[in-house]
């Protein structure tokens, strides 16, 4: 179990504090699918940093397990059991998929092992598993060996920031069938930022972040009725739709 | 030919050098010849590949008949004695339509104080549609005052249709280095450089590389990848003249670190409009995302960056 309690986070800008998280309060229960969405500049993604460790709360603590990890940095929050799947992952010029895989797992996997992982989220293992992770790959590819490395570790929570961000629609329609997966499959509680219609219909609970607050909170069938036909519940397809009226 | 000498030559500290230079930890399959400490150690030729020693007693010439294929050369030189200097000229000939490896490479140990020096002049000429992969491996160890330095030449021609791929890897223990490479291609020749490179502490490392693209449809790729650490300093030099219709591309791809310092100098000249030479270089230092990654993957900030040029150099 994650809790966030009256976490606050500023940044210095013109000489002045601009806060981007006003005292919130979070709790994020096991096993459960939290889908968090709401407007672009309100705080999501600077949250999945505070809990990842990457940003540290100027007021409030974060609770992890019943264990106070405020004061403890990424690598011991990914240690206790926290993942986090970058919005925009980062290239490695000369290190192959094989290596992150095998870092993510924390094992020497074999290649075949590995493979399961890459397979889960729709790419042919074999062609993959040696390239190496450098401007070679798509958005699209890269996103999805982001995602393996996540599923590769397995832990408690598992982040992820905007899986829909900086991909094509195809993929992204891909990518949906991969959360639906992990959704039935995985032990461990699941965080996703979205504005995804179709993630947000697996949602076991939605949270609704708007300027640094929680605006709407509840499960699925309570939040979602309200959010869609806004910029908070995006169907995949809307433009396309327009575009095409 | 000088009878076939056992390994029994060589002590320890050699065979730990030589291991790590040519991969050897024993008697190799194929032709060899193994200096230590300025003398032959141990050799063999084959039933194609003959080595002779120059009658001046600077180094050896090694002969590979044309046709020659699938079978390899080792030539390692190894240095365990302290304040030794040595210049050695070794010349390739490599028949029409061979394929073969050559592994090189020199391993000083320097436990003393005085100055320990390997310098060599490997000239290479390439047959007629002949295939080369060339491997050279650079490595020093020893905690003596003394320093361990080489200054490695190499020249290759290549004729019609040939191709060679050269392997250059220096990643620990040289102080100073300064390399010098300069390649002729006669027209379908083909040459790729491959350069890994790591200096830490005070080193000093300097790769010229001068490629000519004389032939039609001759074409190179030269490409770098270091890291220099602490306060060690690297400079690259890639120059490629395009003097017929050809193709050539030079990079540079470098980290920096803590207070090391790079440079990078890629030249192009074309000499004919048909001439397509691009050239690349980048230096810089780990980006804090790479990082960050890393150690969201449960490694610690130390293991994060090892990790990184591990496999930057691979």
């Amino acid at each position: 179990m994650l809790t966030l309690e009256n976490v606050s986070f500023g940044v210095q800008e013109d000489r002045k504090e601009k806060e981007i998280i006003h005292d919130l309060t979070l709790t994020i229960d096991d096993h459960k699918f939290v889908v968090i969405t709401g407007p672009n500049g309100g705080g999501k993604s600077t949250l999945a940093r505070l809990i990842a460790g990457i940003e540290r709360p100027t007021q409030g603590r974060i609770a992890f397990d019943g264990e106070d990890i405020t004061d403890k940095n990424i690598t011991e929050r990914a240690n206790l059991g926290i993942s986090y799947a970058f919005q925009q992952p980062v290239r490695f010029k000369g290190v192959q998929v094989l290596d992150l895989i095998r870092l993510a797992a924390k094992k020497k996997l074999a290649a075949a092992d590995a493979c399961v992982y890459l397979s889960e989220v729709g790419l042919c293992a074999k062609d993959y598993i040696n390239r190496e992770i450098n401007s070679s790959l798509s958005g699209g590819e890269l996103k999805r060996i982001e995602i393996a490395t996540v599923l590769a570790r397995g832990t408690k929570l598992s982040v992820f920031d905007e899986p829909e961000a900086g991909i094509d629609l195809w993929s992204f329609q891909n990518l949906i069938a991969v959360f639906e997966r992990m959704r039935d499959k995985t032990d461990g509680s699941i965080l996703i930022i979205s504005h995804q219609e179709r993630i947000l219909n697996i949602a076991d609970e939605i949270v609704v972040i708007a300027d640094g607050k929680i605006t709407a909170q509840g499960s699925r069938e309570d939040i979602l009725p309200g959010l869609l036909g806004t910029a908070s519940a995006v169907d995949a397809c809307s433009k396309f739709y327009k575009g095409g009226q | 030919m000088a009878d076939p000498v056992t390994f029994s030559n060589v002590d320890s500290i050699q065979m730990r050098l030589l291991e790590e230079v040519a991969g050897l930890h024993e008697v190799p399959a194929g032709a060899y010849n193994i200096r230590a400490n300025g003398q032959m150690a141990a050799r063999a030729a084959s039933a194609n590949i003959d080595i002779i020693s120059k009658e001046d007693g600077t180094g050896i010439d090694i002969r590979i008949k044309p046709g020659t294929k699938k079978e390899s050369v080792h030539i390692p030189v190894v240095l365990s004695q302290s304040g030794l200097t040595e210049m050695v000229y070794n010349d390739f000939y490599i028949g029409d339509d061979a394929d073969v490896v050559i592994v090189a490479g020199c391993g000083i140990h320097n436990g003393g104080d005085g100055d320990s020096r390997h310098d060599g002049l490997h000239r290479f000429f390439v047959g007629k549609n002949a295939k080369v992969k060339y491997v050279e491996k650079h490595y020093g160890s020893g905690d003596g005052r003394g320093k361990r330095m080489m200054d490695p030449q190499t020249e290759v021609t290549m004729e019609e249709n040939s191709y060679m791929e050269m392997e250059m890897v220096q990643i620990k223990g040289v102080d100073s280095t300064r390399r010098s490479t300069k390649a002729d291609l006669a027209a379908g020749a083909k040459l790729v450089i491959r350069e890994r490179l790591l200096t830490h502490g005070s080193q000093f490392a300097e790769s010229s590389f001068v490629v000519n693209l004389n032939g039609e449809d001759s074409s190179a790729n030269v490409i770098s990848r270091s890291v220099a650490k602490e306060d060690s300093t690297q400079i690259f030099n890639a120059e490629i003249n395009g003097n017929a219709k050809c193709a050539g591309h030079s990079e540079c791809d470098a980290i920096i670190m803590d207070n090391a310092r790079i440079s990078a100098i890629p030249r192009i000249t074309a000499n004919n409009t048909d001439a397509a030479l691009i050239h690349e270089a980048a230096i810089g230092k780990i980006a804090g995302e790479q990082i960050i990654k890393l150690m969201t993957l449960g490694l610690t900030e130390e293991e994060a960056g090892a990790q990184i040029v591990n496999g930057f150099l691979k």
